[in-house]
């Protein structure tokens, strides 16, 4: 069992704990970086998603899971990311200009949705994000002169000062850059005044409030954060896909987008990316599953319903998502074996007015 | 210049009147207690005063200016506050819940902190050092990575308390500081009152039932009954007083 | 000009009906349990379903198919309430929403899969058939009359449930106050069950009225959806709400369809509910609460 004796406040602070941390999170970059050395392409391409799909799981985990806000609509944010990109980039745009406008745009999206959301809590704010995205897709499809409706966008490949980022790996390298930097920002918001600002709205808004947090601001500021990084997630997305149209924005992929945060585990940074990475390998997890079946079972509906038993399961039994799961696991032997059951149960909330926050 | 007045304060809800008009202005330095049976509108009053509801007549003058605006403007004047039952933020450890409480000192703007640059980390350890002082006086050193939501109810208590003195306020406002505590909980709260009155040199103005703490660190007290001022003056004075008597155990002896 | 309107608004009121039928499902289930259920609109879909089952494919009577139909989805609804959302009671309301949501995927998965359902397009005519009535100009579809008069006859039937028969007067007591149903000796648990029975079975019935005119497949439920635009306006937490709130959106879809550019029909619902949480958030009948501290 680990046993961490401080001596210093900046120990607390400080981005990795012990000198274990160190080593396996330098593992994991030095695998991550050899990844195209060591993967097959198709590997390596779905590892573009999975970067991907991170940095929105990001985004969505800071709305979510550390401010305690809903959105069910946030493909609408991957929406404008995407199409500022396409649109930039066909405009002769360098690529970092592109990126950021659609980080700036996405943003400023989210602040439009965070203004009116600020009186709104719960059901009433999942129903107003969910209308906002579907109202946004509308917009998408009927705007054709600048979206193409319809017909979408197609996009080339990235090009940063003449270079040209045509294959696989230089693709990779730049979605990995992108991902830790993400992570980075996110912990450094995390450790620092902003960051507990968004915990204390999360836990309990009347005091929040009470301790000097300007409600109206921090929660804007949490839509905004969470929507540029969708943004950029969704500029990434364009890239990779090649081709973007309305269909890819809907309620559909809001819930997936929620489903990450969800299987990764509410509230941890860890979470979003594990989510990320289980919701691109699930669709290959049910293709081989599928092999096993018997022929007599339709497959066309398989994935819908492994999809939905996958959200149910993992809320009922995983309530704290992957990364809680991992939690216990090592918790159970760093303290083994004093190891109880009830070390993590979730607190339940039987009472109206506990409920009503 | 007085340094707090609450004038004609009052509020209702529907038909319901649960203030009337309360009128009274605290000294600084001093300790002052309000009392009243249930429902006589003793938290109703600190809602107001801490803008969570507004009062539909009245107002409330802190160091000669008006309070008014959002809850967080409240706390951006000096004032702080606890709850009668208890609002820390559940799922942060107690370090954490004091930070909060260091908000309105932060120096850093959002850019800063996601790059977290030099003076992000020294504005971290200020903050970190000001709130060790707070968990120094409140004892609190064992329970500090202890995540909120698995403590007993004393140290939430107390927390809740560190967390208004982490503000550094001017004038701090306790909402039955001893409800639910033994009597050595009481005791220790007791002296952490008289050493935010004379050690920290903050205002108090607290709400309290249990007479004996309100006697011993009181300097002025005020009593209310069903929304209106019934009584006001040191705490032998009011304990004295007919109308406060009958309020609490009913005319005629 | 004004045989167009009516048209419209009778179109409106019919659509609205279902609307209303399935927020009606979805507003019994937040009161008693203050759970939102994102699957209301797949419980439809699997009631049309059954029906078409029994109609088609088994040949039996009309009023027989709506039996049927109703009895299945209540019996599936108090399964869905005992297996999956019992479990999960004392949850934050986000989880619960995400395990409905959940469970509509399953739904739908598993409707696709089932041999004679598939992914195909299905048509459920009622007796009715194609008559049209002439009313001042008007042509008015008897389908969509009949749609409106069984819904009122079911509201009228819910009415008088909730306030004579036991088992509704204890409903009524359970959304208002568990722990105090409790000390009355109301089984709750088994009431909230019953209540996920009966909002599964008014879904059913939704289900059936939208079947002539929206065919029936797995992604019906998606019309569903609207139920919340609905159950918003007319003040969530309210059951006259739910059936003001669906007739209000089905009117102003019909009227946005045809007054509107295109497009508009279909976000009508949307833009409408943004702006009642906007500048009226409790809606027309609904109430809003805070936490007291």
């Amino acid at each position: 069992m680990r046993f961490i004796f401080k001596t210093d406040y900046n120990q607390d602070i400080r981005l990795f704990q012990h000198g274990g941390q160190v080593f396996w999170y330098g593992l994991l970059g030095v695998l991550l970086l050899a990844a195209p050395f060591l993967v097959s392409g198709y590997v390596l391409s779905q590892l573009h998603f999975i970067c991907i799909y991170a940095i929105v799981g990001l985004g969505l985990m800071l709305l979510v899971g550390y401010t305690g806000q809903i959105s069910l609509g946030h493909a609408a944010f991957l929406a404008t990311g995407a199409y500022t990109e396409a649109l930039l980039q066909a405009a002769g745009m360098p690529f970092f200009i592109s990126l950021i406008s659609a980080a700036l745009f996405s943003a400023a999206v989210g602040i439009i949705v965070g203004l009116p959301a600020l009186r709104l809590k719960g059901i009433y704010l999942a129903i107003a994000t969910f209308a906002f995205n579907v109202i946004v897709e509308e917009i998408i499809t009927r705007w054709e002169s600048v979206t193409g409706g319809n017909s979408g966008k197609l996009l080339k490949a990235i090009e940063i000062f003449g270079y040209r980022l045509g294959s696989q790996e230089s693709f990779y390298y730049l979605c990995l850059c992108l991902t830790v930097l993400s992570v980075l920002a996110l912990i450094n918001l995390l450790r620092s005044p902003t960051g507990r600002a968004f915990v204390a709205i999360r836990d309990s808004e009347v005091s929040a409030s009470c301790m000097g947090i300007n409600l109206a601001r921090y929660k804007t500021m949490s839509f905004a954060l969470s929507a540029g990084l969708t943004g950029i997630g969704g500029a990434l997305y364009a890239h990779k896909v090649g081709f973007i149209s309305p269909e890819q924005f809907t309620l559909i992929q809001s819930i997936e987008l929620v489903t990450i945060v969800i299987i990764g585990g509410v509230g941890s940074l860890h979470g979003a990316v594990l989510g990320a990475a289980f919701i691109i390998m699930m669709p290959q997890g049910i293709s081989i599953a599928k092999g096993w079946l018997p022929d007599t079972i339709p497959q066309a509906g398989l994935q819908s319903v492994v999809f939905g038993l996958i959200l149910i399961g993992f809320i009922v039994f995983e309530p704290y998502g992957l990364y809680g799961r991992w939690l216990k696991i090592r918790t159970y032997f760093d303290v083994f074996p004093f190891y109880r059951r009830g070390t993590f149960r979730r607190q339940r909330n039987y009472l109206r007015s506990e409920r009503l926050r | 210049m007085s340094f707090f007045v609450v004038e004609n304060i009052g509020i209702r809800f529907g038909g319901v009147v649960a203030v009337g008009g309360v009128s009274f202005s605290v000294n600084r330095g001093e300790v002052y207690t309000i009392i009243g049976p249930n429902g006589a509108g003793k938290t109703t009053i600190f809602n107001l005063i801490g803008l969570i509801y507004p009062p539909t007549t009245g107002r409330i003058l802190f160091e000669g200016e008006e309070v008014k605006g959002a809850p967080h403007n409240v706390a951006e004047r000096g004032i702080a506050r606890t709850f009668q039952n208890i609002e820390l933020f559940e799922h942060a450890t107690v370090l954490q819940n004091l930070l909060i409480g260091r908000h309105r000192h932060r120096r850093t703007n959002l850019l800063d902190e996601l790059l977290f640059l030099p003076k992000v980390r020294r504005a971290e350890l200020a903050q970190r050092e000001a709130v060790e002082r707070v968990i120094d006086l409140l004892d609190l050193q064992h329970y500090r990575d202890s995540l909120v939501a698995g403590l007993p109810y004393g140290v939430r208590k107390v927390v809740e308390l560190g967390r208004a003195l982490a503000t550094e306020p001017k004038l701090v406002l306790l909402d039955e500081p001893s409800s639910g505590l033994n009597p050595d909980e009481t005791d220790d709260m007791a002296f952490w009152i008289e050493d935010i009155q004379k050690e920290l040199g903050i205002t108090v103005l607290m709400v309290e039932h249990d007479m004996n703490l309100v006697s011993r660190v009181s300097t002025r007290v005020l009593a209310l009954n069903e929304g209106r001022v019934i009584a006001e003056g040191t705490p032998a004075e009011v304990q004295a007083h007919p109308a406060v008597i009958e309020a609490y155990l009913g005319g005629g002896e | 000009m004004f045989s167009q309107f009516l048209q419209l608004t009778l179109a409106g009121v019919a659509q609205g009906c279902v609307y209303a039928l399935v927020a009606l499902g979805f507003v019994l289930i937040y009161k008693a349990t203050e759970t939102v259920n994102f699957a209301q609109g797949d419980l439809m879909m699997l009631g049309a379903f059954f029906a078409l089952t029994a109609s088609v494919i088994l040949g039996w009577p009309y009023w027989a198919t709506i039996l049927f139909a109703i009895v299945v989805m209540a019996l599936v609804g108090m399964l869905i309430e005992r297996i999956v959302i019992r479990p999960v009671l004392g949850y934050p309301t986000f989880t619960v929403v995400m395990i409905t949501i959940g469970v509509g995927y399953v739904l739908r998965g598993v409707v696709t899969m089932v041999p004679g359902w598939g992914t195909e397009t299905h048509s459920l005519k009622t007796p009715f058939g194609d008559q049209v009535i002439r009313f001042g100009g008007a042509v008015l579809a008897v389908e969509q009359i009949a749609t409106i008069g069984f819904t009122a006859a079911l509201c009228l039937a819910l009415y008088l449930f909730f306030r004579f028969a036991r088992l509704g007067v204890a409903m009524q007591a359970t959304s208002q106050n568990q722990l105090a149903a409790y000390y009355m000796g109301i089984p709750v648990q088994r009431v909230n069950m019953l209540i996920w029975g009966l909002a599964a079975a008014v879904a059913a019935f939704g289900g059936i009225l939208l079947a002539p005119s929206a065919f029936v497949h797995s992604n019906m439920g998606f019309i569903g959806l609207k139920a919340f635009p609905a159950a918003v306006v007319g003040g969530f937490g309210s059951v006259p709400g739910a059936i003001v709130g669906g007739l209000i959106i089905g009117i102003v879809e019909a009227l946005a369809g045809f007054y509107l550019p295109e497009g508009f029909k279909d976000i009508a619902a949307y833009v409408v509910v943004l702006v009642v949480l906007l500048f009226m958030p409790s809606g027309i009948f609904g109430e809003t609460a805070r936490k007291k501290v």
